[in-house]
């Protein structure tokens, strides 16, 4: 009882509020600025603007609904995909705004990679899932160059050392873990720069889980990642930012240790000790 | 207690249910194939004669000149009466010796003629030389006939039946595999009756509703399904006809055939090429519901993988979703064509009915198709008919058989290779 009448009371409160916290970086790699997404009739995201910054790890935590996975998949445009999906806003990377009718998605997914919620690795050859990218960005000039681009992806994620003796091997035959890193040694061969992460450990258990954290950590020295995750102590662990959602709004957005410890906003507070979510 | 009792029970009955609709239909196919095969097997056997030639070089080559122009033009029949009148010396009499020669097929002059035009040195030599019994006798031989019934009530009468079992006697006449129904086309005296032009004109009808259907149907699929904006009206149309289409009769796609391609068009009748882009039209609702339904099952998340690594739309249904559901296309395909192969109906409004001699030889000669060739038969009350009829069913299904065989070799191989 005492719960809903809390989400009631700031419900009213959050629908005009600003968001609490610094949304700007100093370095910013990715610039969102007051983005709005409707399904159809209904508002998913509400004027959200962020910064994120060069290589760090923003993980964005919130209920479910709340809009973090329809944000992340604005990012590269993955939205595309559903027909009712209008996006309005702007989002700049590397000073272009990415939501121009006129960007092609092809480069930019190239340069915005993806890690899906539930491991899908192409129902091909270990190899052919790692080098299928390359292949049609045409990064590789020969075979060498290619098994090389394979190799050192696989090895970044951290699985070359499980399954160098079965590349040939359909992808599907691996462990949910060892698909997952898969699918992220697979996002890593087109070289991006940002990698985007829906909830990639969800449908892993805790030691595959706590291997591919590992590897996000080891990521970061490279890649810009933004990770959205329902378990608050994996964006502990893993994240230099944090930003909370909820209803569409970005709420709160700051330092991971300062939300987690400090948080300033009342709704970010009653989500992180566990009120509701 | 007394629910789970019941619910036991419920299943145990549902089980027998099963059982025993399995064994009825088991059952009932049994009996098709037992009955098909007992009919029809006699008919991969035919009835020869064995007669001693005398090719005399005063009737067939008079002029000496060896000269093929000349020779074809002479007289055949009189070198097989000369053999007779030679095996039987005491017949006498013309309706006789009408009757005597009855019992030798009139396709054999054609089979000596044939046989002097690739031994031209056989003229002016005598030469054993195995020939086509008539049906008559080939259904005595093979005991369709009973020899015990009085006279009147048989087609061989008594004098036939004494120098069949003369010939009987001497060993001269013999049952040999049946080449003749293998390679030839179909023909008024049923011992000279063959699949093989009705094969053919399957063969060739089918082939040009699997070069027409299947890509037309896999294209339309593929843009159905991946391509094609959601909720268009136009679109939506489109769904519901094509869904319709393939309740449609077959008989209605045959009328449409005769409207368009030859009324309209003003192509041939009874051609193979008509016959297989009417069977086409038949065929390719079938194939797109059956492509479509094959692109659904394709889990989403491997489009959206490679959309993720930046493959475009095209690439990502091409690359990806295509592979995987190509082994589903397939079958559906195959299943299309199989009905196509067994289809009649339309076939017969465009005229593949008509009674062909000759083995079609282009995809424009006119041909029958082989559902059509066994209602031809299965008209016609000769007795050696009747067990063409069941050997025709029989390459039917053996060829159907294969279709099907070879659809779900397909399917495996596909699904391994994907993995």
């Amino acid at each position: 009882m005492k719960n809903n009448n809390l989400i009631i009371e700031t419900e009213s409160q959050i629908n005009n509020s600003e968001t609490v916290g610094d949304i700007h970086v100093k370095d910013p790699r990715i610039i969102a600025k007051n983005i709005n997404v409707h399904y159809g009739e209904k508002q998913a995201i509400n004027n959200v603007s962020i910064d994120i910054g060069k290589n760090e790890v923003l993980a964005m935590i919130g209920p479910s609904g709340c809009g973090k996975s329809t944000f992340l998949r604005c990012l590269n445009r993955m939205n595309d995909t559903i027909e009712s999906c209008v996006v309005k806003g702007e989002i700049y990377l590397d000073n272009e705004n990415i939501l121009d009718k006129k960007t092609d998605v092809v480069p930019l997914r190239a340069k915005v990679g993806m890690v899906f919620q539930k491991p899908n690795p192409f129902p091909k050859s270990i190899y052919e899932n790692v080098a299928y990218g390359p292949k049609i960005h045409g990064l590789a000039k020969n075979k060498i160059e290619l098994d090389e681009i394979v190799v050192n992806s696989l090895e970044k994620a951290g699985l070359f050392n499980e399954v160098k003796d079965r590349l040939d091997e359909p992808g599907t035959s691996l462990s949910g873990g060892q698909q997952q890193r898969l699918c992220i040694a697979r996002s890593i061969a087109v070289s991006p720069e940002v990698i985007l992460m829906d909830e990639p450990c969800s449908a892993l258990d805790p030691i595959a889980t706590a291997k591919v954290e590992e590897l996000i950590y080891e990521l970061k020295e490279n890649f810009t990642i933004v990770i959205v995750t329902h378990a608050m102590q994996q964006a502990a662990r893993v994240s230099q930012r944090t930003a909370y959602f909820h209803l569409g709004n970005l709420v709160e957005v700051g330092p991971t240790q300062k939300i987690f410890t400090t948080p300033q906003h009342k709704l970010t507070e009653s989500y992180i000790t566990g009120r509701f979510g | 207690m007394n629910n789970l009792k019941s619910r036991l029970a419920k299943e145990k009955r549902f089980k027998l249910y099963g059982i025993a609709s399995i064994t009825l239909a088991l059952f009932l196919l049994t009996l098709l194939f037992v009955s098909i095969f007992s009919q029809g097997y006699t008919a991969f056997q035919e009835t020869k004669i064995q007669l001693n030639i005398n090719f005399d070089e005063k009737i067939i080559d008079p002029t000496k000149t060896k000269d093929w122009e000349i020779i074809k033009k002479s007289n055949f029949n009189l070198l097989i009466k000369n053999s007779i009148s030679e095996l039987f010396p005491e017949v006498s009499g013309r309706s006789k010796k009408r009757k005597l020669k009855k019992i030798i097929s009139n396709s054999a002059e054609y089979q000596l003629r044939d046989y002097v035009k690739n031994n031209i040195e056989v003229i002016g030599t005598n030469q054993k030389i195995w020939v086509l019994a008539d049906d008559d006798v080939d259904m005595l031989i093979k005991g369709h006939i009973n020899r015990a019934l009085p006279e009147n009530e048989r087609r061989i009468d008594n004098d036939e039946l004494k120098w069949i079992k003369f010939l009987e006697s001497k060993k001269l006449i013999k049952k040999f595999f049946n080449k003749t129904f293998f390679t030839s086309g179909d023909s008024s005296e049923s011992e000279q009756s063959g699949i093989l032009g009705a094969f053919i004109g399957s063969l060739f009808a089918l082939s040009i509703t699997l070069i027409l259907s299947f890509p037309i149907g896999i294209a339309t699929a593929i843009y159905l399904e991946e391509f094609a904006p959601k909720n268009n009206k136009l679109i939506d149309f489109v769904e519901v006809n094509i869904n319709n289409l393939a309740a449609v009769p077959s008989i209605i796609f045959g009328l449409l055939g005769l409207a368009i391609f030859l009324n309209f068009f003003g192509m041939p009748r009874s051609v193979p090429l008509v016959g297989g882009m009417v069977l086409s039209l038949m065929t390719l609702p079938t194939i797109i519901i059956s492509s479509r339904a094959a692109l659904k099952s394709v889990p989403p998340s491997i489009k959206e993988g490679a959309l993720g690594v930046g493959a475009s739309k095209i690439q990502a249904v091409f690359h990806h979703v295509v592979p995987v559901a190509l082994p589903g296309m397939m079958t559906g395909t195959i299943i299309g064509l199989a009905q196509a192969l067994g289809e009649s109906a339309p076939l017969l409004i465009i005229g593949m009915v008509a009674f062909i001699v000759d083995i079609p030889q282009t995809m424009t000669d006119p041909a029958t198709a082989l559902p059509i060739q066994i209602y031809l038969w299965a008209d016609t009350p000769e007795r050696g008919f009747v067990e063409r009829t069941s050997a025709a069913i029989m390459v039917l299904l053996v060829f159907l058989i294969f279709m099907n065989s070879a659809a779900v070799y397909l399917r495996k191989k596909f699904e391994k290779d994907i993995g």
